[in-house]
């Protein structure tokens, strides 16, 4: 009676209690009393652990589990879920085992220990035991524990009922990819398992042969032979009558199709015998297959998948195409996504097949989901070919001024291909990457402004044109700065173009000098501009001295004020440009002149359709650009001093032509001369000779002299019949003095005084001491290494 | 195979996380905070479908609640909508007119159930009724444990 009355108590310990929990801890109205609440139940969970078995185990550990699901540890629950499972009652099992899967995975020392509980369970005589074991080793089953349990697995396989078998399938297939060497041992019992009626058996057999085939070749070869098998098993399912047990919408078991699908994929790719032997069920799976829900498109999806994955018919191919297409006029947007998705995998294989949809595919970028957005746009881009481009540009475009923010790089760069692929014609280009700065110039390349800037060169009948155009968009906004470096660079290189206020392809406007001086000078006061961009107005302004008549003093004017710019970069150019004006302005014009066309030394524009290759193409362009590229305007003016210094070193083909038209690949410093008439190469300022040996002279001249520092340019010139490699020099001077040598112009004297190296020094002399210098020179001359040190103790008188 | 399958509240509280491969306590967190905020952030009538690092999202929402499962890249996801869709029925069946109380107060049921409808992140049981019957065959026999546990019930091994 005692024992009866003690059992009747457990037996009112309900999970009441748990709810009841559950409900405190609801009803807690801050995170700090829900915590608190937690912390005094666990508490109390730990105590009743430590007590000996009072019926309550389960509960608690139940108790703790919703706590764990909340987000706290429950870690001290880890042993109670070993203790629970190895109990002889049902309930305290089935917590135990659920416990072992939230709390334990297989790098917790404690999962080993139920090992051979599960062991046990597995043979035990209830099949819902067993179904808890099976059910956690396939959940946590850490590799050892697979391997000491997969022969159990095996003998299941073979001879339980179905309810077991189709969860000892599944186990099968979580060993095997834990374990893949065991694949092996099942392989005998998954072929044997296709004959089996029950469909959660079969749906498990078909997963686990799935699994041993992507792991094996050799068992994928054998598994080849069962296509028939499974044709069969489709047909039935095809083809079968309405079965209340399976039926989803209308569609016969639908996850079993769609595994069956899945497998046929993985045993006809490749294979011309076993796609063949598939053909006929995919026709009819794919024409009597009913979508108007989502379990017949899911079915219908898998097919599309593997008619294109394996060898088939091109007619089957088509239909599936068709599908597709069909699929994008759904009204369900994630079948729309899908089949772009699908579409995206087979526009390089299939693009005819794929271009017949295009319509309905840039329909879809105005889809209101991002998701699809992306997608279309990914299949849009892939679709663009010589033909369409012109209609594909223009949703393109409009798609652009509207996307959102994080498709922007992708499209700018998308556009900017397809429009270097597949241009109809200069113009309809450079207004194309026009369109696309103003909509989007932030989210734009670094490289467009040089591409762009080469573009325009090349397409010399529309120098007016692009102009005129550019100085619109200038005046418009200046806070695009890719836009507005281009139209600065413009602007500089062809404002008399701009000037002469005709043109041909577009509305004429007059234009004065003024004005366009403003707009530059617009950009360059203003904050929204960056270095970079100030770069470019400042170097547009100063070309425009030799393209404009009336306003030169003005130019001068902002030249010389930037020449005290606290910006590094536009102070040393204003210096240069002021340089330009004051000591060389006799080669003003001829440095100021108009560049040839870059030499674009890439394939050009690929005619052909096939997209794929092209891409190479393209990359390969772009890196060849990259090199041929003229440099920075900014830098025409360190040219200009090597011009002056003369350098001997060939100097790259793109700089010369910068400066001088015609002599595009010279690279002699000989010519260079000659073609300026004999210009004397010593410079005009006085100099001194520091140095004298071997044939090799060094000249040193003040360019600038202040109360607390000064400027000086060395020399280095050679009269042997050999050219002197390896030139350094190197400078020393008085503690209290600052030093800093600008890069030389190179390290090679060529032979005979044809050329020369210059380098710049610059002395700062705060304490006004005494200024002297020692300068070591080093260098190689008829292979010989020679170095001398010469003391200079008094300096010539300043250039100006 | 599935990675793992979640059930959170519109205020992102979880209900139901169900791991199917072995993962580090604080990762499961991230994963869960990840899921939420993506979920949570989609527009009413988006598309199910996520890409999230190397594995497809795939989410619905029933009432108050969202489903929401990670699959690796090989899935086919009009099914696992089916899927999720199956796990709601069989929920309901149970629970009738299944809320998203009946899942907090007794978030055990919900695990045993889905229990018989995956295993290993795959599809265990086609059929509804067969996991249903199942579902009751258990409880009655933990109900026939508690109220004749006067004598053990005959659990032993052969």
């Amino acid at each position: 009676m005692e024992r009866f009355h003690f059992l009747k108590l457990r037996a009112m310990s309900p999970s009441v209690r748990l709810q009841e929990m559950i409900r405190v801890i609801r009803g807690a109205r801050t995170q700090g009393e829900e915590r608190g609440v937690i912390q005094r139940e666990c508490a109390a969970i730990r105590a009743q652990f430590r007590q000996v078995d009072n019926g309550t185990r389960s509960h608690n550990l139940a108790k703790l589990l919703y706590v764990h699901m909340l987000g706290y540890p429950a870690h001290f629950g880890q042993m109670e879920c070993v203790r629970l499972i190895a109990s002889p009652r049902y309930n305290e099992k089935r917590v135990g085992y659920l416990g072992a899967m939230m709390l334990l995975d297989e790098k917790q020392d404690a999962s080993l220990l139920i090992t051979n509980s599960i062991k046990n369970d597995l043979s035990h005589n209830s099949q819902y035991v067993q179904s808890l074991a099976l059910c956690t080793l396939a959940c946590m089953g850490s590799a050892e524990m697979c391997r000491d349990l997969a022969p159990e697995i095996d003998r299941l396989l073979r001879a339980s009922n179905s309810y077991i078998k189709k969860k000892a399938t599944l186990c099968a297939v979580h060993i095997v990819r834990k374990v893949p060497e065991l694949g092996e041992l099942f392989t005998p019992a998954a072929r044997s398992l296709l004959s089996e009626k029950n469909h959660g058996v079969l749906h498990g057999a078909v997963v686990l042969i799935t699994e041993l085939c992507e792991r094996n070749p050799d068992t994928l070869e054998q598994f080849r032979k069962v296509v028939p098998d499974l044709v069969q098993i489709m047909k039935s399912l095809v083809m079968s009558g309405y079965s209340p047990e399976h039926n989803v919408a209308g569609i016969s078991d639908p996850f079993l199709q769609v595994r069956i699908l899945r497998l046929l994929r993985i045993l006809g790719r490749n294979n011309d015998t076993a796609s063949d032997a598939m053909n006929d069920l995919l026709a009819q799976v794919a024409t009597n297959t009913d979508s108007s829900k989502t379990a017949g498109s899911a079915v219908l999806y898998e097919t599309v998948l593997t008619v294109m994955d394996i060898k088939s018919e091109s007619g089957l191919r088509v239909l599936a195409v068709n599908i597709l297409g069909r699929f994008l006029l759904n009204n369900d947007r994630n079948i729309r996504y899908i089949s772009m998705t699908s579409l995206q995998k087979i526009v390089q294989t299939d693009h005819n097949a794929v271009q017949r949809h295009r319509g309905t595919i840039v329909d879809c970028l105005k889809d209101q989901d991002a998701s699809v957005k992306r997608r279309a746009l990914e299949l849009s881009l892939a679709l663009v070919s010589a033909v369409n481009i012109r209609s594909l540009m223009k949703e393109l475009l409009l798609f652009l001024s509207s996307c959102p923010p994080e498709l922007r790089a992708h499209t700018t760069s998308g556009i900017f291909n397809a429009a270097e692929r597949y241009s109809p014609s200069q113009r309809w280009h450079i207004d194309t990457i026009l369109h696309v700065l103003t909509t989007a110039g932030g989210d734009v390349r670094d490289e467009t402004v040089p591409n762009l800037i080469q573009l325009i060169t090349t397409a010399s009948e529309l120098h007016c044109y692009t102009v005129h155009k550019l100085y619109r968009a200038l005046i418009t906004d200046i806070s695009v700065q890719s836009l507005v470096q281009v139209a600065c660079w413009c602007i500089g290189e062809y404002g008399d173009l701009l000037l002469r206020g005709e043109c041909e392809e577009t509305e004429p406007v007059q234009v004065t000098e003024d004005d366009v001086l403003d707009a530059l000078e617009t950009v360059l006061q203003s904050h929204m501009s960056s270095p970079a961009t100030r770069g470019f107005a400042l170097t547009a302004t100063m070309k425009l001295s030799t393209r404009i008549t009336h306003n030169v003093d003005r130019i001068r004017s902002i030249v010389s004020i930037y020449g005290s710019c606290i910006d590094v970069e536009l102070q040393q150019r204003a210096v240069e440009y002021n340089a330009l004006f004051k000591k060389y302005d006799h080669m003003r014009a001829a440095v100021l002149e108009r560049m040839p066309v870059i030499d674009k030394s890439s394939p050009g524009h690929a005619n052909d359709e096939s997209a794929g290759g092209a891409i190479k193409e393209l990359e390969q362009t772009k890196l060849t650009q990259e090199v041929v590229l003229p440099k920075e305007p900014g830098n025409q003016v360190c040219d200009l001093l090597d011009l002056l210094g003369g350098s001997g070193e060939p100097v790259s083909s793109s700089a010369l032509s910068n400066i001088l038209p015609g002599t595009a690949r010279s690279t002699s410093g000989g010519d260079l001369l000659d073609l300026l008439g004999g210009l004397d190469v010593s410079p005009a300022p006085p100099s001194v000779k520091v140095y004298e040996k071997n044939g090799v002279t060094l000249q040193l001249q003040t360019d600038s002299q202040t109360d607390t520092g000064m400027t000086i340019t060395l020399t280095a010139t050679n009269s042997t019949d050999g050219d002197i490699t390896s030139l350094t020099l190197q400078a020393a001077v008085p503690k209290c003095v600052q030093l800093q040598m600008k890069a030389p112009s190179g390290d090679v004297i060529p032979a005979r005084g044809i050329g020369l190296v210059t380098q710049t020094v610059l002395l700062n002399n705060p304490n006004k001491v005494s200024l002297k210098m020692r300068v070591r020179v080093c260098y190689t001359s008829q292979g010989s290494v020679c170095q001398d040190t010469v003391q200079i103790d008094s300096f010539p008188s300043p250039a100006w | 195979m599935m990675r793992f399958l979640l059930l959170f509240s519109r205020q992102g509280k979880l209900r139901l996380q169900k791991w199917f491969t072995p993962i580090p306590e604080r990762e499961k967190k991230k994963i869960v905070r990840d899921m939420t905020t993506m979920v949570l952030a989609r527009k009413p009538r988006s598309c199910n479908f996520l890409h999230w690092k190397d594995l497809k999202i795939v989410y619905k929402r029933y009432a108050s609640l969202y489903f929401c499962c990670g699959l690796d890249t090989e899935e086919n996801e009009l099914i696992a909508l089916e899927m999720l869709h199956r796990y709601v029925e069989l929920l309901d069946k149970y629970f009738g007119n299944v809320c998203e109380l009946d899942i907090i107060f007794n978030f055990e049921k919900a695990y045993f159930i889905l229990d018989e409808f995956l295993l290993g992140g795959e599809v265990q049981e086609t059929s509804k009724q067969v996991v249903s019957r199942a579902i009751e065959a258990s409880d009655m026999l933990q109900e026939a444990e508690i109220d004749n546990s006067d004598y053990d019930l005959e659990l032993g091994w052969p």
